[in-house]
């Protein structure tokens, strides 16, 4: 070999591989995925297949092989691997979004008729279930108050704790504190729903209230918001805490004016989605707020309303076309929500990031 | 305003491992004093003992006396917070506090001290700004944020923040090495009007730096891997590029080395 790079005889060939090679077009993975899908539904038509999804599955498993086949006749063994590799990832991902997209479409086109003004500012009190009309106000008020609830609860001690955790916490204590933390993050909504119900609505004597249900809400919500902030603390260079140090700024003060702010909008999408998570939970507040189909302003007496509970209520309850067409409005109305949170989430962190630049 | 600086029979520990040993000698006041030595031998780590910044790091312990100005740094029942706000500190790579503009960050060790009145903090802003030579550049931009500086300027806009809390001491742990000369130059040339009014040390591992800025020059060395870092010799810059008492000192600023 080293003789060979030293002294090429002229009538040599190049050592070693030769830099160009054939190469499949730009186009030729889209083709491929057009054809492959043009098959796939030719063979479910010939083959007289009921199901689009055999057809779908048909069409990727066609697309694996025919990218796969293509570039090793083509390119060779190597760049068929990376075809076939970068083929996969493709199909995974379509496979994710399909049900996501469907889902919010689906949930779009059965709830965009039922959700007005009238739906959105009435609740379900001497509304006929066997008929139309009601809406869902109380439980739109349930969810925001017992949601606000939560969040004033378990967003305070949550990062408090995370604070703790990455800031001062050494040891044992510390190692135990982590260890609840992730048990917690494992707990299902029902237990903590069952654990409020005897604690706080059996041995205490309380009734069921809106403000019980958020009892339940904030421990599902706790291990989130310090397991995020818990992070993004971490992620703060060391270096900026030992400037501030060297400033003679005492530890508290750098924590709340250095750390804090540089990680705020992390912090901040954490603490939403957290949001977002219980705002969804329907089993803790079937137990601990009850469910009424009157508006009731006070979290802290008497039963509420919630969207998720509302939309099951209106689906295995009434249980009729006037229910269903209910159920999917809230369930518009619910993800819009979510969704809505989300979006504030990522303003506020781009909003709050540090900056470079000009 | 500038205070002098007594060490005597200093060591410091990582958890268990022993970083220097048995560290003496006296820093002049209004004066540039210079570390140099081979990485690892504990000039950095013997550099933080000296505003306490050593112990931030978990397990990281100290023993000895470091006296300023006949006050004990380590004794009893001195405050670390108070230590920091007389001895200031620049720290190797340039880090302004990404959330704040530029002035922000030149009286973030102020308004964190509690000091809020706009005309004081001006003053201080501007001030501080021009003892860092970086006023003429930053002046119509002080609503900026810090982090959109050149690291040169970055490395200023953190002097001038060190600064303007007015410290006695000022410890500069390599502060041109992620600079390019021209920066570099600013920045010595400011070590050197600095020196009137701050006692100055600083880690370099450039040696012509060192013997630019500095008045005193300590060699620190180690004998080994492992080994704990000390110090070999104290002596004015002159004589240690010069004339140096100890062959190792010779052989380290020579080349000769190992």
């Amino acid at each position: 070999m080293s003789a060979a790079t030293t002294s090429v005889p002229s009538d040599a060939r190049p050592v070693g591989r030769p830099l160009t090679a054939n190469r499949l077009p730009k186009w030729a993975p889209a083709g491929v995925a057009a054809g492959s899908i043009a098959l796939g539904c030719g063979i479910g038509l010939v083959g007289g297949l009921e199901s689009k999804l055999q057809w779908g599955l048909i069409s990727a498993a066609l697309f694996l092989i025919i990218s796969y086949a293509l570039a090793a006749q083509v390119e060779g063994r190597r760049q068929a691997k990376d075809r076939f590799a970068t083929s996969v990832v493709w199909v995974a991902f379509i496979l994710a979004v399909i049900p996501l997209l469907s889902l919010t479409v689906y949930t779009i086109q059965q709830g965009a008729d039922v959700v007005d003004g009238d739906f959105l500012t009435h609740s379900m009190m001497g509304v006929r279930s066997a008929g139309p009309g009601g809406g869902i106000y109380h439980a739109l008020i349930g969810t925001l108050e017992q949601v606000g609830l939560a969040t004033l609860m378990a967003a305070p001690i949550g990062l408090l704790t995370a604070v703790y955790l990455v800031e001062y916490g050494r040891g044992t204590l510390a190692k135990a504190v982590t260890f609840f933390v992730d048990v917690m993050t494992g707990v299902p909504s029902i237990v903590a729903g069952l654990f409020i119900l005897s604690l706080w609505n059996i041995a205490l004597g309380f009734n069921y209230s809106g403000f019980s249900g958020s009892l339940a809400l904030a421990i599902l919500m706790m291990p989130v918001v310090v397991r995020s902030t818990e992070e993004m603390l971490k992620l703060v260079p060391n270096e900026l805490r030992e400037a501030s140090y060297a400033l003679g700024v005492p530890k508290w003060k750098t924590i709340l004016r250095v750390v804090l702010p540089t990680a705020i909008g992390g912090i901040t999408t954490g603490v939403m989605l957290a949001v977002a998570r219980i705002t969804g939970e329907t089993a803790p507040v079937m137990m601990l707020v009850f469910g009424a189909a009157y508006i009731n302003n006070n979290p802290f007496d008497g039963p509420q309303q919630s969207l998720p509970m509302y939309i099951w209520q209106q689906y295995a309850v009434v249980n009729n076309d006037f229910g269903y067409a209910r159920a999917w409005g809230a369930a518009l109305v619910l993800i819009a929500f979510v969704m809505g949170l989300n979006l504030i989430a990522r303003g506020i962190a781009r909003w709050r990031s540090p900056k470079a630049g000009h | 305003m500038a205070k002098r600086i007594d060490v005597s029979g200093l060591s410091a520990y990582y958890s268990s491992t022993k970083a220097i040993e048995d560290i003496s000698m006296s820093i002049e006041p209004r004066s540039v004093t210079a570390f140099i030595g081979p990485s690892g031998c504990g000039k950095s780590t013997f550099l933080r003992t000296l505003n306490r910044m050593h112990e931030v790091i978990p397990g990281a312990r100290v023993e000895g006396k470091v006296l300023l100005d006949d006050e004990n740094l380590y004794g009893s029942s001195v405050d670390p917070v108070a230590v920091r706000r007389a001895v200031g500190m620049v720290f190797q790579r340039p880090n302004p506090f990404p959330t704040m503009s530029i002035y922000d960050n030149v009286v973030a060790g102020l308004k964190l001290a509690g000091v809020r009145k706009k005309s004081v903090l001006d003053g201080v802003v501007e001030k501080s700004l021009k003892g860092a030579n970086l006023w003429n550049e930053v002046k119509d931009r002080l609503n900026k944020p810090g982090a959109g500086l050149s690291g040169g300027q970055q490395q200023r806009l953190c002097i001038a923040r060190a600064i303007a809390v007015e410290p006695q001491v000022l410890l500069m742990d390599e502060p041109c090495s992620a600079l390019d000369p021209i920066s570099t130059l600013a920045i010595e040339d400011l070590i050197g009007e600095l020196k009137s009014q701050f006692t100055i040390v600083i880690v370099t591992h450039n040696m012509q730096q060192a013997a630019r800025v500095s008045d005193r020059t300590a060699f620190f060395n180690l004998a080994g891997v492992g080994q704990p870092g000390k110090l070999i010799e104290l002596d004015d810059t002159q004589r240690i590029f010069s004339n140096p008492s100890v062959q190792a000192t010779e052989d380290y600023i020579s080349g000769r080395f190992g």
